[in-house]
């Protein structure tokens, strides 16, 4: 146990470092090298004033026409993304791990509220699942490889919640939830979770030719 | 090998699709489709197929979708799922059968009408992948019949309808003699150097619509404008071969276009009442040609008639009395905001414009554009049930009073035409060139 603990804390978190920051950036470089190559338009149309007014008004919650008319999917899904990168982040459990191996800190959320959080995050998974079952135009889109995405991005905050309330068997969770979260960070540039790099760029490039070509809005 | 993508729905022969996919074989398939990928496609292709999370919030972006009862098949990222999504999937390795299919969607289906990039959040353009499918099937010579004969007019005469170069000349002699009897001193001046204007419409003006052109040259002569129309192919603007997926031909037409208004050293392109024709020249035939923006201001109908109202140099005697409504073309509207400028006009012509809704940028298409009205008679009934929100619209706005639809762009017309016509809405559809003519003061 301490064994595969020593490991996945240890060697792994390295890899997994690696081929996260090393992923996002080939994917980035990679991307913009293709983009170079073979789609100009995209670098003669970026637009950085008109890219970045579209950026905001899909960043603002309830900025665009789609989001106002999905008030319950768009309060789900931001609060999905927030506590996504708060929980991770700031959690005391997680600042006490960086404390104890780099001597860096930062401001942390209480207990409870991180365990508030987490609950979200796991709820609007369901709240994402669901919606890939029931829904016939989602469902009809929906390939395993998207339930096993919404999976991964579960996963860790379903094992880190167990581990943390001392559940049975909490301590081969805890190298689940570790696991878990190396597995969801490596996955990021290699999978549709690379929305999180390219969003900008394509949500960028559109307010782009939106607004600098065309004169009109975006959202 | 990939099978036919899914769809239950009744099967529409196409001549051109059909005969094309007959003579294709998988291996022919595979071997096109990958030197495409390879050579014709980069980033933004990648981008957008990798990245789509199949959320489903395009789907009540389309008015196929919403018109169909929120048939998921018609969802935008299901159409792609259906077409690109397997090609990509299956790195070229799809059926003959697959082809037809995909071919039918990516033709009859989607309007470009970009709608759905505004309801993306991600931004992906759909319109852009349905355009890279369309290229898809005319490499493998599988386009609708009909669109096909237009793309084949385009590159035997440079316009869409077949016009030869003294039936065009004859036409606009016929229309500048036809409008004398009403202001005798009217010309339409033809190879005119150095003029302001350089007076470009699509090919079925003269053929179908001449007095469209009549119109034109009494709002241009009475408004006093410096104008001329080329004796020359290079005339029409418009530009089905943009839809069929031909790059090459798109190409030859927007250059024809543009190099006949240096020729006669105008300083701007004035072109009709059309929305595609507008995006060809504004938006894709300039980039297939290397201009990041058109190499001589290009000026849609909407934006010269505000000009010339807002300077006076269009008065108008009477407005026109019932109520209108506004149809806001994509092409123009998305593709060039010009939808405060419509309602300027609209205001200053009619005494009362009652709104769609939804209208300007989220306006739904008239299901016609996008090349998806020139596939023809096979797909009319398919095209029209497709937008039924349309047809809902507009009746929404008939039980207001409203009589007169203004839609300044020749698809949309032919589009509301049908739609019209098949839901039984007695509505009357104007050109703005058509209510200016009507509503102006004209010289005795």
């Amino acid at each position: 146990m301490h064994a595969v603990y020593n490991f996945v804390a240890g060697p792994l978190l390295w890899v997994t470092a690696a081929v996260f920051l090393g992923g996002v950036l080939y994917r980035l470089v990679s991307m913009a090298l293709l983009a170079r190559k073979k789609d100009l338009v995209v670098y003669s149309y970026m637009d950085l004033r008109y890219a970045l007014r579209s950026i905001m008004h899909w960043l603002a919650p309830f900025g665009s026409l789609n989001s106002r008319r999905r008030p319950v999917f768009t309060i789900v899904t931001f609060t999905f993304h927030v506590c996504l990168f708060l929980v991770p982040i700031f959690l005391f459990a997680h600042v006490v791990l960086w404390k104890q191996s780099w001597n860096v800190s930062w401001w942390y959320i209480s207990e409870a509220t991180g365990d508030v959080l987490t609950l979200v995050v796991i709820a609007a998974c369901l709240f994402f699942l669901v919606r890939r079952l029931v829904l016939p135009d989602v469902k009809y889109l929906s390939s395993a490889s998207d339930f096993v995405i919404l999976a991964l991005v579960a996963a860790p905050f379903v094992t880190g919640f167990w581990t943390y309330h001392q559940w049975i068997g909490f301590r081969t969770m805890g190298i689940v939830h570790i696991l878990s979260g190396e597995i969801l960070l490596m996955a990021i540039p290699f999978t549709k979770l690379s929305h999180m790099i390219f969003f900008p760029f394509m949500r960028g490039y559109m307010g782009s030719e939106f607004g600098a070509v065309r004169h009109a809005r975006d959202w | 090998m990939v099978a036919p993508a899914t769809q239950d729905k009744p099967k529409i022969h196409d001549m051109g699709i059909a005969q094309g996919a007959a003579k294709l074989t998988p291996e022919r398939i595979e071997v096109v489709i990958r030197q495409f990928l390879k050579n014709e496609t980069g980033a933004r292709l990648k981008a957008y197929l990798e990245t789509c999370v199949h959320c489903g919030l395009c789907s009540e972006a389309c008015h196929f979708y919403l018109s169909n009862d929120n048939d998921p098949a018609f969802a935008p990222a299901a159409k792609v799922k259906q077409t690109l999504g397997e090609i990509v999937k299956h790195k070229g390795r799809v059926s003959p059968a697959f082809i037809e299919k995909a071919c039918e969607i990516a033709h009859t289906e989607c309007n470009l009408c970009r709608r759905c990039a505004m309801y993306c959040p991600f931004g992906i353009d759909v319109a852009y992948l349905m355009l890279v499918m369309r290229r898809i099937c005319h490499l493998l010579g599988t386009t609708p019949q009909y669109l096909q004969d237009t793309a084949h007019s385009h590159s035997a005469t440079l316009n869409q309808m077949w016009v030869k170069e003294d039936e065009w000349i004859d036409s606009l002699q016929w229309q500048e003699e036809e409008a004398q009897e009403e202001i005798p001193k009217l010309r339409i001046p033809l190879e005119k150097e150095g003029a302001d204007v350089f007076y470009s419409v699509i090919g079925p003006e003269p053929k179908f619509r001449a007095q469209l052109i009549y119109q034109a040259a009494v709002i241009m002569n009475t408004a006093g404008v410096n104008w001329t129309m080329p004796a020359t192919p290079g005339w029409d603007n418009s530009d089905m071969c943009m839809y069929s997926g031909d790059n090459e031909m798109m190409a030859r037409l927007k250059r024809a276009h543009f190099e006949t208004a240096m020729r006669l050293k105008v300083k701007r392109i004035v072109m009709g009442e059309c929305g595609h024709a507008f995006r060809s020249v504004y938006d894709m035939g300039n980039r297939a040609l290397g201009w990041r923006m058109p190499p001589i201001p290009v000026v849609h109908a909407i934006e010269f008639y505000y000009e010339l109202l807002k300077s006076g140099r269009i008065r108008i005697a009477k407005k026109y009395p019932t109520p209108v409504t506004i149809h806001d073309p994509c092409n123009v509207v998305r593709g060039r905001g010009l939808h405060e400028m419509l309602r300027y006009v609209a205001d200053a012509l009619c005494e009362k414009v009652v709104e769609m809704h939804p209208n300007r940028e989220h306006n739904y298409c008239c299901s016609a554009g996008g090349g998806v009205i020139n596939t023809g008679p096979p797909f009319k009934n398919k095209r029209v049930t497709g937008n039924r929100v349309k047809a809902e619209q507009l009746f929404r706005v008939k039980t207001k009073g409203v009589k007169t639809v203004i839609a300044p762009c020749h698809n949309c017309h032919g589009g509301l035409e049908d739609i019209i016509h098949v839901n039984q809405l007695g509505l009357e559809l104007k050109f703005l060139g058509d209510l200016i003519y009507e509503t102006m003061e004209k010289p005795e």
